[in-house]
């Protein structure tokens, strides 16, 4: 028995709402960037499962694409996050308040 | 395999930045005198890339399979990111020493920027413009952190990346849904059987969650509390970059998508969307900007208004609006990085100078600075001989034609009020008595950059034909 595919897309769905309120809620700034790891792996199921029902691999090709990028931002943010904490030792985004926001 | 050595040579603008960017990381590796080689390097690079593309113009085609185009209208972006960066790195050279972070990987990161800025305004694939931006975002995010022992560096770059990877979130999860409904990625079959694809809910929800991301990236307005953090925060001549070829390249893809609206003239969905983010970004950017007492954070909030003109021709989406766009976006672009080339100049360690202050008794110190940045200033307020004016013009007359004159009387309203801050900087030039004594050091290759940068704004504003000859060519 084969799962529909709205099982799959609801998923994907829920998974970016949970992404966009992470990056909403949460005060820590390697949180945020879970939160939007999250928003983009919930485009990825979204791709490979319209791929695999449409029978069209190009979806696939592009959940690659989206991977290698997503390793690439988590790097850079990594980087910066270190790069504050060095200087002031919090990742909190609410004590980073040098200009009002 | 004769044809595909035929295309890498009409794609020589991209070849040779990408070549430029390898030469330099090698430089960077092996040379210790890496930062007084690189500037030249990457000025070459910029200049040939955006001459090469202004001759090319007619040599309109499509590469690879359908992925990327060379000439027309890529050219012209082409030319307005290359010259834009090339008068970025005469200023460059001397600011990046002031900022403290005089090293070879600034220009190999601005180099890596604006070819992901060239992939994007020339795609004519989802792919081109998701690698093209995330190009041009990463080595952003990297160039407005560059001082990393800087706080205000580091609170810029934190800024800009959390926003940015957000708003890339949402573009990725709007192009798996545009391709969920599609099923093909390339931009033209997108377009052809557009009508068809908006009766599926999920293909206008991919769409607008795809335009709100870009929304993040044009800096309008409820999406643009990264701007002014970001553009303060940042080095001068990076916000300088960030803020002029950065927009016009998140403009262009834009342009691509909405290029649809030319062929199907009954697609109008998506013109409320951008008539509210027009309205609120220009009278949002422009009031605030009043209460500013920062130049870099005043100019930031002028940006979010900019966007909000271009965007009144987002909204109109006929082909006299896409031509009155890239006049007003090469407009935009060159009298801001002229601004922002004179607060390069100003500025001293620490942020220091960057106040409105720091300005007053400008005209006595240094005439030939004053002369410019109110030359700017004016251009930038939109008064009319200069290149300025007749970008708001040419958006506004397409309003009008579009049926939305109400957009075109916000508009004026809201360049009326946004003239009081941009002659309150020539006031406190010319009138106002300098409190402290400032040292000026003015750099030979700054001053280049600004001259040229005027020189610029005067000739677009005085033949305004002569560039929007080029873009009708190219439009239609």
């Amino acid at each position: 028995m084969q799962v529909p595919i709205e099982y799959y897309l609801i998923l994907s769905a829920f998974m970016f709402s949970v992404g966009v309120a992470g990056v909403l809620i949460r005060r820590n700034a390697i949180i945020i960037l879970m939160s939007i790891e999250l928003m983009l792996n919930s485009a990825n199921l979204a791709l490979i499962t319209f791929s695999s029902f449409m029978g069209n691999s190009i979806g696939q090709i592009f959940a690659f694409f989206v991977m290698t990028v997503a390793a690439a931002e988590a790097a850079i943010g990594l980087a910066i996050v270190i790069a504050i904490f060095r200087n002031k030792l919090t990742v909190n985004i609410d004590q980073i308040n040098l200009f009002k926001w | 395999m004769p044809q595909n050595s035929q295309e890498i040579l009409l794609m020589l603008p991209h070849v040779v930045i990408g070549v430029g960017i390898v030469i330099s990381l090698l430089i960077e590796m092996y040379s210790k005198k890496s930062e007084t080689i690189l500037p030249w390097i990457s000025l070459f690079v910029f200049v040939f890339a955006g001459v090469h593309s202004i001759i090319n113009i007619s040599a309109n085609q499509i590469l690879f399979g359908g992925m990327l185009e060379v000439g027309g209208k890529p050219a012209i972006f082409n030319f307005i990111f290359n010259i834009g960066a090339a008068l970025l790195i005469l200023n460059s050279i001397d600011y990046i020493k002031k900022y403290e972070s005089n090293h070879g990987e600034y220009y190999i990161l601005i180099q890596s920027a604006i070819l992901g800025m060239m992939v994007m305004a020339g795609s004519k694939d989802i792919f081109m413009i998701f690698i093209g931006l995330e190009l041009m975002s990463i080595a952003f995010y990297v160039l407005a952190g560059i001082n990393k022992k800087k706080s205000s560096s580091n609170e810029a770059a934190l800024k800009y990346f959390l926003l940015g990877a957000f708003a890339t979130g949402f573009i990725v999860y709007g192009i798996a849904l545009i391709y969920g409904v599609s099923s093909t990625t390339s931009v033209d079959s997108i377009i052809q059987n557009f009508s068809t694809f908006t009766q599926n809910i999920l293909f206008i929800v991919g769409l607008l969650l795809f335009i709100i991301g870009f929304s993040f990236k044009i800096a309008a307005f409820p999406f643009h509390m990264w701007v002014p953090d970001v553009y303060q925060g940042s080095a001068t001549t990076v916000t300088g970059l960030m803020s002029t070829t950065g927009k016009t390249a998140a403009f262009s893809v834009l342009l691509i998508i909405l290029s649809a609206s030319l062929i199907n003239y009954n697609i109008d969905i998506f013109a409320p969307y951008f008539a509210v983010i027009a309205t609120l970004s220009m009278l949002y950017g422009s009031i605030v900007a009043i209460a500013q007492k920062n130049l870099k954070r005043m100019l930031a909030y002028s940006s979010i208004s900019h966007a909000g003109y271009m965007a009144i021709g987002l909204a109109a989406a006929n082909s006299e609006a896409f031509s009155g766009i890239i006049f007003y976006l090469a407009a935009y672009t060159f009298m801001n990085i002229g601004a922002f080339g004179i607060i390069s100049i100003i500025e001293k360690q620490n942020d220091a100078n960057t106040d409105l202050t720091a300005y007053a008794g400008l005209a006595s110190k240094s005439p030939i600075l004053a002369a410019f940045m109110s030359l700017f200033m004016f251009a930038l307020a939109g008064i009319p001989p200069l290149a300025g004016f007749f970008g708001k013009y040419y958006v506004f007359i397409s309003a009008i034609e579009a049926d939305l004159t109400w957009l075109a009387v916000v508009g004026v309203f809201s360049s009326v009020i946004s003239v009081y801050f941009y002659l309150r900087l020539v006031v406190y030039m010319y009138f106002k008595e300098s409190e402290k004594d400032i040292d000026l050091h003015i750099d030979k290759y700054s001053l280049l950059s600004v001259v040229v940068s005027g020189i610029l704004v005067i000739y677009f504003g005085i033949s305004p034909d002569s560039l929007l000859n080029l873009i009708l060519s190219v439009v239609n």
